[in-house]
């Protein structure tokens, strides 16, 4: 188990370096004075120039790449002109935010998704089975910042439910101290269940949004893994032998059908990472996201690159363990040379 | 790294599962009952009586198509008029939408958008068209070095998320209209080099590729009057599911401040717009384009459906 962990590792490694070489390539080489980008637009001249000594963009590429490398591994990735501080502290302050937002919404959107799918699947051409069909089809078609802006409407403006879509937290409300950087679970460490009900209000209709846009992938996948799996060869063995019809579909069927579902997320991550940002912004979360977007506004270009470089890493490491997971599931599937 | 596509991946996993299990691949389960003597046409017209929403979704799209064309003659007002006496209205029998901040007629921008919106997302997927599908189909027919160094491209890009890639793109390359069309084709480009690459390997050493061969053409000219008319269909289907997505690409890079400035109509844009009034109750700002997008969306991705229907009735779910 150990060594296949080493191999899927090493595997990853041609990632990585794919992604730090196109995050290099989109700052140095593409057309554009990357020092004047760096500097921002209120820039004099000899600024520029000393920022272009400063990062070694006067010396060749190889060299440049080089101590591109460099700065990575000692964890420098700039400094943003809008805050003043290290890019890297900015996004490791803010990541828990982000990451607490997607995993909720990934979270809702398993619970729901699934079920439904496998209902689908074994009431082929029922009423849940359109209804599934339909959600697959209008899912995919939400521009997701459009589906934020009318929850917002519909349960902050109409029905008054949630607080105002404003961050992470009311501002009557003080931030639990921090341990995991997940208000949620800060809020219980610390036994105040009055701003873990806070977070949950401001918390519910972003990750709403996030779960209705990853709703349908995951439903479509289930429901068309649970149908091959339901006219496989073992079902019918486990059907005539004689088993419910409730275990066979939850321990026979279920457990196989998985693990097309669970390759999907892979894809599902990929779109999410991306619809966080959009999210982000709708309900002024205070992510990485909307700091990018912050960042992309004042042509502040080293927490942009800091940020393409994070989410790709995270990415590389999320399908990384997405296939680790499958390994675990699934004891035959070997790894591939 | 294993980076295939996740359906692919997926596909095969469940049909080396079903293997594993005795069973017969999936795609000998389902019969599948493609007419056989009957013309493309009698098949489209089975094929969206089979399914009217095709149909709903076709008149969708020749209503998006005129308002793209005919959009500015269309137009009730003048879509950058404002007109601050009347701002901020909702949905009437003057203006039907309602208008926005500045007394602009919300109708107007978004039928005039359209325009816009469907250029960007045309002009993106046919970059990605061309690019993708010609090196898709080098690799799979030379393999090879080939194949490896797309191959490699293609790995590097869908190491991404793709929006996010997109992100650095357009703020790599500068904040314009072009870049977003450039940045949505460069995401785009692992799914069609793959679906191209997967066709054409598989006719590579098909009986009329051999017969070509044989009478004397070079390879390269087997590439280009062999290999890609044949896959064309497939491409064309290939591009209509891809669509929608440059659409919403598109939009939500417009949404976050990149590309489109304002006051340029555009849906994407108006949504941002009108996102700051939903929490005062102004919700029509932002709906009505943002249902606009959504409706095109809905449209292309319908097509897409009902299009490889008909080209590939084999595929379908």
């Amino acid at each position: 188990m150990l060594r296949q962990i080493g191999k899927r590792f090493a595997l990853a490694i041609p990632s990585v370096i794919g992604v730090i070489i196109v995050t290099f390539l989109l700052t140095r080489v593409l057309p554009g004075d990357t020092a004047a980008y760096f500097a921002g637009p209120a820039a004099t001249a000899q600024a520029i120039e000393e920022i272009r000594a400063s990062l070694g963009l006067d010396k060749p590429l190889p060299e440049q790449f080089l101590r591109y490398i460099k700065d990575l591994s000692t964890g420098n990735f700039g400094t943003s002109l809008t805050t003043g501080q290290p890019v890297l502290r900015d996004i490791a302050e803010r990541l828990p935010a982000s990451a607490e937002l997607t995993l909720l919404g990934l979270l809702i959107s398993i619970l729901i998704a699934v079920p439904l799918g496998i209902i689908a699947a074994v009431r082929q051409g029922s009423l849940i089975d359109h209804a599934c069909r339909i959600v697959a089809t209008a899912g995919v078609s939400l521009p997701v910042f459009f589906t934020g802006l009318i929850l917002v409407y519909v349960f902050y403006f109409r029905l008054g439910w949630s607080p105002a879509p404003l961050g992470r937290l009311d501002i009557f409300y003080s931030a639990p101290p921090h341990v995991t950087g997940f208000y949620l679970i800060d809020s219980l460490i610390a036994g105040e269940f009055e701003t873990f009900r806070a977070a949950l209000a401001q918390l519910i209709l972003p990750a709403a949004t996030l779960a209705i846009f990853s709703l349908a992938p995951i439903t479509r996948m289930t429901r068309a893994s649970m149908l091959a799996v339901l006219s496989s060869d073992f079902v019918r063995t486990a059907r005539a032998s004689g088993l419910s019809p409730r275990s066979v579909i939850v321990t026979y069927a279920f457990r196989n059908a998985m693990l097309p579902v669970i390759t999907t997320l892979g894809m599902v991550f990929s779109f999410l990472l991306g619809a966080n940002v959009l999210v982000e912004k709708v309900f002024a979360w205070p992510g990485i996201g909307s700091y990018a977007i912050e960042a992309l506004v004042a042509s502040d270009f080293a927490p942009v690159q800091g940020f393409v470089l994070t989410m790709a890493i995270l990415y590389v490491l999320l399908n990384l363990m997405i296939d680790m997971l499958y390994g675990v599931i699934d004891p035959r599937v070997r790894l591939e040379g | 790294m294993n980076q295939r596509p996740a359906l692919e991946t997926a596909h095969i996993a469940a049909t080396e599962m079903a293997a594993a299990a005795g069973a017969v691949p999936p795609d000998a389960i389902i019969p599948v009952s493609a007419p056989k003597q009957t013309s493309l046409l009698a098949h489209a017209r089975y094929v969206i009586a089979e399914n009217p929403v095709t149909g709903i979704a076709f008149g969708l799209f020749v209503l998006i198509a005129v308002c793209a064309i005919f959009g500015p003659w269309i137009a009730p007002y003048d879509p950058l008029a404002s007109n601050t006496t009347s701002a901020l209205q909702p949905p009437s029998a003057e203006h039907w939408f309602g208008t926005d901040q500045l007394g602009r007629d919300i109708l107007s921008r978004v039928i005039v958008a359209a325009r816009l919106d469907m250029a960007i997302a045309v002009s993106s997927v046919a970059l990605v068209f061309a690019l993708g599908g010609l090196s898709g189909t080098a690799a799979g027919f030379f393999g090879g070095w080939t194949d490896r160094i797309i191959g490699r491209i293609a790995d590097t890009i869908m190491a991404f998320p793709l929006f996010v890639l997109a992100m650095g793109i357009v703020a790599a390359l500068g904040n314009t209209v072009t870049n977003i069309v450039i940045a949505t084709a460069i995401i785009n480009f692992p799914l069609y080099a793959r679906v191209a690459r997967a066709e054409a390997n598989v006719r590579r050493d098909a009986g009329f590729v051999q017969a070509a061969r044989l009478s004397g053409n070079g390879e390269y000219r087997i590439l280009l009057t062999q290999i890609l008319p044949n896959i064309m269909p497939i491409m064309v289907v290939q591009m209509s599911l891809t669509m929608g997505y440059a659409i919403l690409n598109a939009a939500g890079l417009s949404f976050i401040g990149l590309g489109v400035r304002p006051p340029t109509p555009e849906w994407g844009i108006m949504v941002a717009e009108g996102a700051g009034f939903i929490i005062s109750g102004e919700w029509w700002i932002a709906f009505f384009p943002g249902a606009a997008l959504m409706l095109a969306v809905f449209c292309f991705n319908l097509l897409g459906d009902g299009l490889r229907d008909i080209v590939d009735p084999q595929r379908r779910t």
